[in-house]
């Protein structure tokens, strides 16, 4: 059985309003790079940067930042394509870093983010924002934006849909 | 001691009883004397001994992989009464003193006649003759003289062993490989060979080396046996040559009958041999020249190896397959039940004529009375996959295995003794009792 | 996959995904972090029995950049070289703790041997095996054209369309194998340039036209001329009578370069005969392609080891 937990201007909402705490956690700092974790997170990255800007014209850039190198758990799952990591030519170092992904669940892909990003460079502060914190994490992380708390079970399967991968907006569990 | 044999069709033909008294014939037909011994044979196809003109029993020098009695065991459970033990053993028989010894050990292992083949040149290093003369009047009577597993290159060389084996009314039987043709040479030279990037054995290092030597017979006029035929350019040349009127006589492997280089890709060194195998053209060839006499007999080339040099990359492994227990089923799969031969051409190709060519006394007359009890019984309904319970020597390099072939060995009979009994080899022990 | 031994059974998809893989491990290669922690905790063995430094270094520093361990074993001579000791060998490898094994053999199969007769577990790499295959060079390969032919269009790419002409010892190269094979399967057209002496017998269902001069497969205009490396001793073999015929009729001189569209790039697996296969100049054109071919190395053999590693395989 699948219910929809989240329909498009849910998803609308939920980004505006992280866009609008981006801005306000950045007091008026400007440098900020929003990289998107593949695949959805790039999706989400590129809203944001664009929500953002709106808000307050200031230096946004996006990104991508593949992870798949640094998760651990490789050996165990068949093997996972990489996606081209794409890091703005202005860089990382020294700027805000938010990291952007689609569904927080056992904290995993952060880490793998935050070692992947600690191969990139030095960003002077790094934040992770996501659509839907689902809980059940395994390890000490949290994000700074959370479109959606989503408690679930374990058994539960969240599915994420965007329009530019997906062809809609939404968020179902199954 | 009396046995007779009840109901054997002969040679697939016509069914008779055997009468057998002191290891002689001694009638044929509807027996009605009480013998000692009675075998069933109803259903079953008698033939005369099997000979085996080409058998490596890796005795002296081999004996990890098999011995004249290992050999002889394997030999007899394959329905061979005889066979000829190859001159490639360490050291090599190229002097009377080693075939002598060699036949001895045959005659006292009791399952087959053991005819040694004596050494072409010395050490089979192709550059001086063996003690040729020798060995012929030896108590061994050497006819049948090889260098096998290494070509008698040189044409000079050839052309004086052919004279000189002659003199002493023996036959060369010559491995035709050109040696600088196959320098390193690990499988037929073709598509397969080339995919696999193994260094290519090509048909004609075969072909020439035989045209050369169907050419140099019969310019000195003697007799000369080709050992294991591998590609159908090698059937024209001998075709040619008895067409011509040469003194040629041609063997062809049962393995080179049924398996094609297309083994090879399972890079499995079980299927590396010598001559290489080739290709599904070839086999086809080789069936039919044997269907038309232009070859004129099926020989083993039975050539154990120990299971440390099948275990192993393609490069480092030994050349060679056993072959003595098989030999028979792969003929009937290959020639007969496809049509090719009859059993009485089977009897002609796996015992008359190779025992002709190896000058075997007792094989002229198969079947009659008064001819040894040499008997080969076999139940052609029988099928069954190929495995090593079927092997009888030490060594269990057969590229058969797991393979489903017809035809099995229920007696065998050599001078009137049972080596075989209901199928199984008689163990050495019982063998000795008279 | 479990096993790279061969680039002939190597699917299309499979080929592009490394292909692809490889793009992305350049580009860390590029970083001043240079390193991946993908292989944390694992063993590459690095196991030669025939000389080659530079694919020997090569794999190691893929498998350093993936955070690997690496150990090197290299055995030249004839006491090693047997068949019991290559299992031997490899099973004291594996015991010792090796996850991947890098086999260079001089033997044809080896790899696959070792494979089919389930003598290691470990995850093998057939990194050249006597004269049949070396298919990390093949993709390398591919990788230099995809990139040098398709800029970035390259990702997600085949080589359909693409021309290359192989010329050379083509009877006794892995590497002409690997990449006849791995091309075929990625689209591009084969033109094999070379003596007969050194075109293997039995070769048409390759798919690879074969011509007897160089001069005739350049009137094609080939996207790439890829040369082997000609080993000097095949001339007291008879392949060819000396090197200045076989540079006059097979070498890659400037004269042919310049006949060349400025488009078309020239490859060279090295080491090079510098004024035989391959003139100096040629080699140190912008169309050559050989220090490059040396660079995608590295991150093809990062993005095997990465595709061999997942559970699947």
């Amino acid at each position: 059985m699948t219910r929809i937990v989240l329909s498009k201007p849910d998803i609308d909402r939920a980004l505006k309003r992280i866009a609008h705490e981006i801005v306000e956690s950045q007091r008026g700092e400007s440098g900020l790079v929003f990289l998107g974790i593949p695949t959805r997170g790039i999706h989400l990255a590129q809203r944001l940067a664009a929500l953002v800007a709106e808000i307050e014209p200031q230096d946004v850039s996006v990104g991508t930042l593949d992870v798949t190198m640094f998760r651990d758990d490789l050996a165990a799952k068949s093997t996972r394509m990489t996606v081209p990591t794409e890091i703005p030519a202005s860089g990382v170092d020294g700027r805000t870093v938010v990291l952007v992904d689609d569904v927080l669940y056992s904290g995993r892909t952060a880490r793998s983010a935050l070692d992947a990003l600690t191969a990139i460079g030095r960003p002077s502060i790094v934040r992770l924002a996501v659509l839907v914190d689902r809980g059940h994490r395994e390890l000490p992380i949290r994000a700074d934006f959370v479109g959606k708390n989503l408690p679930t079970s374990t058994s539960e399967r969240v599915n994420l849909s965007l329009v530019e991968s997906d062809g809609v907006d939404e968020v179902s569990i199954a | 001691m009396s046995i007779v044999i009840r109901g054997a069709s002969l040679c697939g033909e016509t069914s008779a009883d055997i009468l057998i008294e002191n290891g002689v014939i001694t009638d044929v037909g509807t027996v009605s004397v009480r013998a000692t011994r009675v075998i069933d044979a109803n259903g079953l196809i008698a033939l005369p001994g099997l000979v085996d003109l080409h058998t490596h029993l890796r005795e002296p020098g081999g004996e990890g992989a098999e011995t004249i009695l290992s050999g002889s065991r394997a030999a007899a459970s394959g329905g061979f009464t005889a066979v000829h033990a190859m001159a490639n053993t360490n050291p090599v028989a190229d002097n009377a003193n080693i075939v002598e010894r060699v036949q001895e050990r045959g005659r006292q292992a009791g399952y087959v006649e053991v005819r040694p083949i004596g050494a072409v040149t010395k050490n089979l290093e192709g550059e001086q003759l063996a003690d040729i003369g020798a060995m012929a009047r030896s108590t061994a009577r050497v006819t049948v003289f090889s260098d096998d597993g290494k070509c008698v290159g040189d044409s000079l060389l050839m052309r004086r062993a052919l004279e000189y084996v002659a003199t002493f009314g023996g036959v060369v039987a010559q491995h035709a490989q050109d040696p600088r043709l196959t320098i390193d040479a690990l499988v037929n030279e073709g598509p397969v060979s080339a995919d696999l990037g193994l260094r290519g054995w090509p048909s004609v290092a075969e072909e020439s080396i035989i045209a050369r030597d169907v050419l140099l017979a019969e310019y000195v006029g003697a007799r000369l046996h080709i050992c294991h035929l591998s590609t159908a350019g090698s059937v024209d040349v001998i075709r040619w040559a008895k067409k011509r009127g040469i003194a040629v006589t041609a063997e062809v492997t049962p393995h080179h009958l049924m398996l094609t280089d297309e083994t090879v890709r399972s890079n499995s060194p079980i299927f590396k041999v010598n001559p290489p195998l080739r290709t599904a053209e070839d086999v086809e060839a080789l069936r039919a020249a044997v269907a038309d006499g232009t070859i004129d007999i099926v020989a083993t080339d039975h050539a154990p190896h120990a299971s440390a040099t099948k275990d192993c990359t393609w490069h480092d492994a030994s050349f060679g397959m056993v072959g003595l227990e098989s030999a028979l089923p792969v003929v009937l799969a290959t020639l007969v039940e496809p049509g090719h031969v009859s059993w009485k051409d089977v009897a002609r190709i796996m015992s008359t004529t190779p025992a002709t060519i190896g000058r075997v006394h007792g094989y002229d007359a198969p079947l009659v009375v008064g001819s040894p009890a040499h008997i080969t019984l076999v139940d052609p309904t029988s099928r069954g996959t190929w495995s090593t319970d079927r092997l009888e020597g030490l060594s269990t390099n057969s590229p058969y295995l797991g393979i489903e072939l017809p035809g099995r060995i229920v007696g065998t009979l050599f001078n009137g003794t049972e080596t075989v009994v209901d199928g199984t080899l008689v163990d050495a022990e019982a063998l000795r009792k008279p | 996959m479990k096993h790279l031994l061969s680039t002939r059974d190597l699917s299309r998809d499979d080929a592009v995904a490394i292909l692809d893989t490889a793009l992305d491990m350049a580009e860390v290669r590029q970083r001043d972090v240079k390193k991946l922690p993908t292989l944390r905790g694992k063993t590459v063995a690095n196991v030669f029995f025939e000389d080659s430094t530079r694919t020997r270094l090569s794999f190691e520093a893929a498998a350093l950049a993936l955070s690997a361990d690496v150990t090197t074993f290299t055995a030249q001579g004839s006491s090693v070289s047997k068949g019991e000791s290559l299992k031997d060998t490899l099973q004291t490898i594996e015991a010792m703790g090796a996850d991947f094994i890098v086999l260079r053999h001089q033997h044809s199969g080896a790899a696959q041997a070792v494979v089919d007769n389930r003598w290691v577990d470990a995850h093998m790499i057939n990194a050249g095996d006597g004269t049949h295959e070396h298919p990390t060079q093949a993709l390398l390969d591919a990788m230099t054209m995809r990139s040098r032919l398709k800029g970035d269009a390259a990702r997600g790419s085949d080589l359909d369309d693409i021309s290359i002409t192989i010329v050379g010892d083509v009877v006794h190269s892995r590497v002409a194998r690997s990449n006849a094979w791995l091309l075929h399967t990625l689209g591009a057209s084969v033109t094999f340039a070379a003596p007969r002496t050194l075109i293997p017998r039995g070769i048409d269902h390759w798919g690879a036209k074969v011509v007897d001069t160089l001069d005739e497969a350049l009137d094609e205009r080939p996207d790439v001329v890829m040369c082997l490396r000609i080993q000097r001793e095949r001339m007291s073999s008879g392949f060819f009578p000396s090197e200045t015929e076989y540079s006059t009729v097979w070498g890659m001189t400037p004269a042919r370069l310049a006949a060349l569209p400025d488009t078309s790039i020239v490859m060279h697996p090295g080491p090079m005969n510098r004024g035989l296969e391959i003139a100096g100049s040629v080699a140190d054109s912008a169309q050559s392609t050989v220090t490059d071919q040396v660079t995608n190395g590295v991150a093809t053999r990062m993005a095997v080891l990465y595709h061999l590693m997942g559970a699947d395989s």
